[in-house]
């Protein structure tokens, strides 16, 4: 169990800085995970963390100790790695201890370290197996092994399930739930997969292009998207965008000349006037009596997932493409104009020129 | 391709057996040769039955400096084995750190080194063996198992075939072993060379052939019978001027001759195929 404190991260390979400057103070037994898509820089922060690479500029701090120049084995670390990364050669009970072995611990130690950590992970069966023996769920749970047996002070996981099937994938997401609600050490888990982000993440570290967009917790990000990256990045269909422009002393959103949302309460007085960016959830969209209708949608696309409906197609009026989804299996032909209504305090407004939200 | 035709069956096995009969027959014939008197090796035509004198002539070979080499064949035999053992050995040590070093470790000039060793495979011993045997006499050693071995003892081919090889390994297995705490001695031992072991393996067997087979560095190298190799041994009881070949101990030599890098590739063929196909990852 320790804190980490991350301030000011930069990393440049060669002129080109992929990080930014990157601020994160991580509490003790906190699950964070960094979330973001391919090529933000997830996975670079991570190693700088761990100590595969070294930081261009910044500090690192595992409790009280910088550890900017320390070797990863020196930091007091764990890591799973994408692809597990196990010894090909040794068998699973000596991938799991090769760690101890080299740090010099006794024999009956070792023993006892590696015995429990098959214990918690299943593990006892396989120990004198060969990785290469071994299903990928089962390589990926000694993969952890080998970290758990090393009692880290971080726990770093780098994309660990990006190689299971689905089903495995939902399996060992829950087993990695529950093997830090039992353990309680502090982890850093890269993913890019927003699903794993929302279950297992205490916190989300969001990034984009090598800077963070957001920090919070997966119901705040969801919910309360800080720019229209996040808003856009999290959720599955993603958030519906429009331009727009606030009047009525900033209470309702024009879209077009028929086509208005209302803002709840007070509205956004000091934006009246202005031009802004509105996102709408495909889940918010509710169907509604033609005559209270906010927005009509002619359909394209209909895709029934058995428990929700996607609607795919565009507003009648300003020809927006948009998604909708509704509970259950729901029939609709394609051109059929559906009148929906959204509810005001769902609304994610942001300013088209900053990204940043304003509501 | 694969049909069931009873002649297409015949004609395939009656080419391969046709082929290996070509090929084992010379084989064959040393060994009836070895088997039998000088006398009866000379008549015409030469028999093509093994004879009675196998026991005699191999004893005689192995044991009794021949009449016209100073030593035994056991004793060349060992000359040899320290060679191409040596040879083999050494290069494969010495072709695992360098490959090492290419594949693992950021230096200067680090391409421009691996290029240098690259182009020295387009130069063949025989371009630049002269100086190398001045070099050797000057370092007093001629007719020492260390002047045998020292000149061939670096490999371009193995340490370009290793680097290949470290390069296909996923990188992230060394990070996992900087993460365990192991510095680039223990990841060398502990992880690199157990995983490369079919590879060695492979390489142990065409480059102890390749010692165990060398012929013109051993006759430069060696100016004293106790040092002969094999190979040289055998050159030299054909030497022998106004007298009576004896064909039948040239023919029991060249048979002991074969028996060693035959045994290394029977012992080691299943790493040897597996090294040179699959790779473990």
């Amino acid at each position: 169990m320790a804190t980490a404190r991350l301030e000011g991260i930069t990393k440049s390979f060669g002129d080109v800085e992929i990080l930014h400057g990157i601020d994160c103070e991580i509490q003790n037994g906190e699950f964070i995970v960094i979330l973001g898509p391919s090529g933000c820089g997830k996975s670079t922060l991570l190693r700088l963390i761990a100590g595969l690479e070294k930081i261009t500029s910044g500090t690192i701090q595992i409790d009280d100790r910088i550890v900017n120049d320390l070797e990863p084995a020196e930091r007091d670390i764990a890591m799973v790695f994408q692809t597990y990364a196990l010894y090909p050669h040794m068998t699973i009970f000596n991938n799991m201890a090769y760690g101890l072995k080299i740090r010099k611990m006794s024999r009956a130690e070792i023993e006892k370290r590696v015995q429990k950590a098959a214990e918690i992970l299943e593990l006892t069966p396989l120990l004198k197996r060969k990785p290469k023996q071994l299903s990928g769920g089962q390589r990926q749970r000694v993969a952890m092994g080998r970290c758990i047996v090393r009692e880290p002070k971080l726990f770093l996981f780098d994309e660990p399930l990006s190689n299971l099937d689905a089903k495995l994938r939902v399996q060992m997401r829950l087993e990695i739930r529950k093997l830090h609600h039992q353990l309680n050490i502090t982890s850093i888990y890269v993913t890019h997969d927003q699903v794993e982000a929302m279950t297992l993440g205490d916190r989300l570290l969001v990034m984009d292009k090598g800077l963070t967009a957001q920090i919070g917790t997966p119901l705040d990000v969801y919910e309360r998207p800080a720019n229209i990256f996040v808003a856009g990045f999290i959720g599955s269909p993603s958030m519906n965008f429009m331009e727009a422009q606030l009047e009525n002393d900033g209470r309702s959103i024009r879209i077009s000349k028929n086509e208005a949302l209302e803002l709840p309460e007070k509205g956004l007085p000091e934006f009246n006037g202005k031009k802004v960016k509105v996102g709408l959830r495909p889940e918010h969209f509710i169907i509604c009596d033609p005559k209270e209708a906010q927005i009509n949608l002619v359909t394209d696309v209909v895709e029934k997932l058995g428990a929700d409906t996607l609607v795919h197609g565009f507003s009648q009026e300003s020809k927006i493409a948009m998604t909708a989804r509704l509970d259950g299996i729901q029939h609709f032909n394609r051109d059929t104009v559906l009148p929906f209504r959204i509810q005001s305090n769902k609304l994610h407004i942001f300013d088209p020129d900053s990204g940043k939200r304003i509501n | 391709m694969v049909h069931n035709r009873p002649w297409l069956t015949l004609v395939t096995h009656a080419i391969l057996i046709l082929g290996i009969l070509i090929l084992v027959f010379p084989i064959y014939v040393t060994f009836v040769a070895s088997t039998r008197t000088v006398a009866s090796i000379l008549a015409s035509p030469m028999p093509l039955w093994p004879g009675m004198e196998m026991v005699d002539n191999y004893l005689a070979a192995l044991a009794g400096p021949s009449k016209s080499v100073g030593v035994s064949v056991g004793h060349m035999m060992l000359n040899s084995l320290i060679m191409a053992l040596g040879i083999a050995l050494g290069k494969i040590a010495i072709s695992l750190t360098a490959a090492y070093a290419f594949v693992y470790f950021r230096f200067r000039f680090r391409t421009f080194f691996f290029w240098m060793i690259f182009v020295t495979l387009m130069l063949p011993v025989e371009v630049r063996i002269v100086p190398t045997v001045e070099v050797a006499a000057k370092l007093g050693l001629l007719d020492t198992h260390l002047g045998l071995i020292l000149p061939l003892i670096a490999s371009a081919t193995a340490t370009f075939l290793l680097r290949q090889f470290f390069m296909t390994l996923p990188n992230e297995l060394c990070e996992a072993a900087r993460v365990d705490g192991a510095g680039p001695y223990r990841f060398f031992i502990d992880i690199l060379v157990p995983m490369s072991r079919t590879m060695i393996a492979a390489l142990f067997v065409i480059l102890f052939i390749y010692g165990w087979n060398q012929y013109l560095w051993p006759l430069l190298i060696t100016t004293k019978e106790s040092s002969y190799t094999m190979l040289i041994g055998i050159k030299r009881m054909l030497d022998v001027g106004e007298g009576q070949i004896e064909w039948n101990l040239v023919m029991a030599s060249t048979i002991l001759a074969i028996i060693p890098p035959v045994f290394v590739v029977v012992i080691m063929q299943k790493q040897f195929v597996k090294g040179l196909t699959e790779t473990e990852k």
